[in-house]
């Protein structure tokens, strides 16, 4: 009975996805269904990106969904970066953060993707497609999605000034970070992004030794606590950075922070070992601590957050039945299932329809609508999270994003930056 | 050209292609690079320039991430020697069986079953503020508060550094002193020396081929290294790697490329400066 109902999954599965390829496959492909589905499936399709966004578990369900094979492989940013400009052929989909297609467009290593192929774009989240959020413009302070989506043409690379018919990346997974804190240890509430600088946590801070992001969280903390005012902490200039970098060591030479961590499992263990009380963390490395049972929240800030996204570009050198079945495999990541199981590590999906549908009433309730759980809550792997009766950090979805501060970005002097970052490194 | 000399050119000829394709020409292109400009985002600009390298020596920066692993260079070499040649010293001259001999010998590898990173990894629950030894002296009253400088400081990188490397001290210097003669150790005795001058004026002078060795080893891992400082350390000290790391992050190919060379010529002088102390190659042979 089981083996029939699987038959039947795929069935229906191939079904819709026939019917959302139509287009895709009328104007190029061989047009008969069954020479399509056989074709197919000898195709693999390489999804590259970082180890937030690229789960095993993805690749598993969309080969199972869509008949294809998809191949996961994980990197960190600078490895994206290096992999996109040194060998792209090896990749097929890129999975970029929005500030890493500032490098990759220009250098003509994606494709324009067509708008038109893209079923669900109507329902996308305005904050990627239009640059707004609950009917209001979402900051531009930083590499804001809306000012890298779109291209001119299909063969331009580069970013268009306002909406066209082809984008760099369709949008995927999105959230806006804040300072991840052990309640049970931090002996008073955190309400700002000063804390982090706070005297009170000498020696028990940390903060992400991703220079791009690191100086987010430090800009934040230096402004927040009136050390430092920035005109644009989107884009500083050489004084502001200079100034951040040089109080950054100087807590760093007081001992204020006990380790700079560079991957996700780092933050993690600091957290769970207690050798960090406050920190900048990642949302899914919040889920990690919690399921192992310690309290660990994902503390929202008066300030507001440090939003960041991903989008998926296909890289230059897929074509023909390979590039339908690429827009098929991105057509598929908005269609519901990712949304769902992203959600539970605390992010979000482009598509919040989707996302919304794939999730039970108590889900939903809990990570987009800012209710109590009325059950227990489970990471995406079903490890217990969060007990009845605990509302998530932040709020609802709305409440989040509407307080998105600054975005993760790549600013004008991040040659400057990294120098820099290299003096914080080795003071 | 006779016969001769024509077979042996034939017969280091695939060793000389494959020197020169796998080590000559990277390390050419790395050369050359280190000449190029970089510009931001996009990467390598083949036009000539001096940049990189007059950027790197007047920071403050490298000298500063130079000195901090030659600083640890140091220190893990004098670490590494002292453990490394004792333990050789054991099992070369106390363990009288052979087969109990190579199989301490082989116990020392057993770390090496592991992967680097566990046993970097694995330092954590024993150096940590909740740690092994925390815990330890806070339950017997020796401290009240846990010792911070256990972990993500100098001390832990210096621990795992040497916990990493010492076996390549020991392999040689064990090589070296299997090859003594021990009749020589009775001669000396019998002409009066104790037992450290027996060590000191005849098994030390023995194994220096087997400490250049060493040396060469221990210094190359810990001048190349950036890994074990980066997690050790928790981020909070660099090496000379590191700041190649971090301009690869930004594709600045052209500065890494130079920082890459100075790494090189720097490593080179060190082991000039071991080989000259000792002739390797005539005490191999020997």
């Amino acid at each position: 009975m089981k083996k029939t109902g699987e038959i039947l999954d795929k069935v229906i599965s191939r079904r819709a996805v026939l019917k959302g390829g139509a287009v895709a496959a009328a104007s190029t492909v061989i047009g008969a269904p069954t020479v399509w589905a056989q074709t197919i499936k000898d195709i693999t399709l390489n999804h590259t990106g970082m180890s937030y966004s690229v789960l095993a578990d993805i690749g598993r369900q969309a080969q199972k969904d869509l008949g294809f094979k998809i191949e996961m492989s994980v990197v960190d940013h600078p490895g994206l970066l290096n992999r996109m400009a040194n060998d792209p052929n090896s990749i097929d989909i890129c999975d970029m953060e929005i500030w890493q297609s500032k490098v990759l467009v220009p250098q003509d290593v994606l494709h324009g993707i067509e708008v038109s192929k893209i079923k669900a774009w109507g329902d996308l989240t305005p904050l990627y497609t239009e640059g707004t959020f609950a009917g209001k413009e979402v900051s531009r302070e930083g590499d804001s999605p809306i000012k890298f989506i779109y291209r001119e043409a299909k063969d331009t690379a580069g970013f268009a000034k306002s909406k066209t018919d082809f984008v760099n990346f369709v949008p995927s997974v999105f959230n806006a970070d804040t300072l991840g804190i052990r309640p049970d240890l931090t002996g008073r509430p955190i309400t700002s992004w000063a804390d982090l600088i706070s005297p009170d946590f000498k020696g028990k801070a940390a903060i992400q030794n991703v220079p791009t992001n690191g100086i987010m969280d430090a800009m934040m903390a230096f402004e927040a606590a009136g050390i430092l005012k920035y005109a644009d902490k989107g884009n500083p200039t050489q004084e502001e950075l200079g100034a951040t970098i040089g109080k950054l060591i100087e807590l760093k030479k007081g001992g204020h922070f006990r380790a700079l961590w560079s991957t996700f499992d780092e933050s993690i263990n600091l957290m769970a070992s207690g050798e960090v009380v406050i920190q900048s963390m990642w949302s899914p490395a919040v889920t990690a601590v919690q399921t192992q049972g310690i309290k660990c929240t994902y503390q929202p800030l008066k300030e507001g957050y440090r939003g960041w996204g991903n989008g998926l570009g296909i890289v230059s050198h897929v074509d023909g039945i390979k590039l339908d079945a690429a827009y098929e495999y991105l057509n598929w990541y908005n269609s519901g299932w990712v949304g769902g199981f992203i959600a539970k590590q605390g992010y979000y999906s482009a598509n919040p329809k989707t996302a919304k549908a794939a999730l039970s009433d108590n889900e939903r309730g809990f990570f987009y609508e800012g209710k109590p759980a009325t059950a227990d809550i489970t990471s995406p792997t079903g490890q217990k999270t969060n007990s009845a009766g605990d509302v998530r950090d932040g709020g609802s979805f709305e409440e989040r994003f509407s307080k998105v501060a600054v975005w993760n970005n790549l600013m004008d002097q991040a040659e400057y930056l990294y120098a820099k970052w290299n003096e914080f490194n080795a003071a | 050209m006779t016969k001769k000399t024509a077979a042996s050119y034939l017969q280091v000829a695939p060793l000389t292609l494959v020197l020169a394709m796998f080590f000559v020409v990277p390390i050419a292109l790395v050369v050359v690079v280190s000449f190029f400009r970089y510009q931001m985002l996009v990467g390598i600009v083949r036009t000539f320039t001096l940049k990189n390298y007059i950027d790197l020596l007047s920071s403050p920066t490298t000298w500063a991430l130079y000195l901090s692993t030659v600083k640890f260079t140091l220190i893990v070499l004098v670490l590494t020697f002292v453990i490394g040649f004792w333990i050789a010293y054991f099992l070369v001259f106390h363990v009288r069986n052979l087969v109990v001999a190579i199989g301490l010998f082989l116990l020392c590898t057993i770390p090496f079953w592991t992967s680097n990173i566990i046993r970097m990894i694995s330092w954590r629950p024993i150096l940590g503020k909740e740690g092994l030894i925390n815990n330890a002296l806070i339950h017997t009253g020796i401290i009240d508060q846990p010792l911070n400088w256990l972990l993500y400081s100098d001390f832990s990188v210096v621990v795992a550094y040497v916990h990493l490397f010492t076996m390549f001290m020991i392999v040689p210097i064990f090589n070296s002193m299997a090859r003594i003669d021990k009749s020589l150790l009775e001669a000396a005795i019998d002409a009066g020396a104790n037992r450290w001058g027996v060590v000191w004026n005849v098994v030390l002078p023995l194994c220096k081929t087997g400490i250049a060795l060493g040396a060469l080893f221990v210094v190359t891992l810990v001048m190349g290294d950036f890994f074990v400082v980066t997690v050790m350390s928790g981020g909070l000290s660099g090496s000379a790697t590191s700041g190649i790391f971090n301009d690869l992050q930004i594709l600045n190919y052209p500065r890494a490329a130079a920082n890459a060379v100075l790494l090189l010529i720097i490593v080179l002088l060190i082991a000039a400066a071991i080989f000259r102390l000792v002739d390797v190659r005539k005490e191999l042979v020997r």
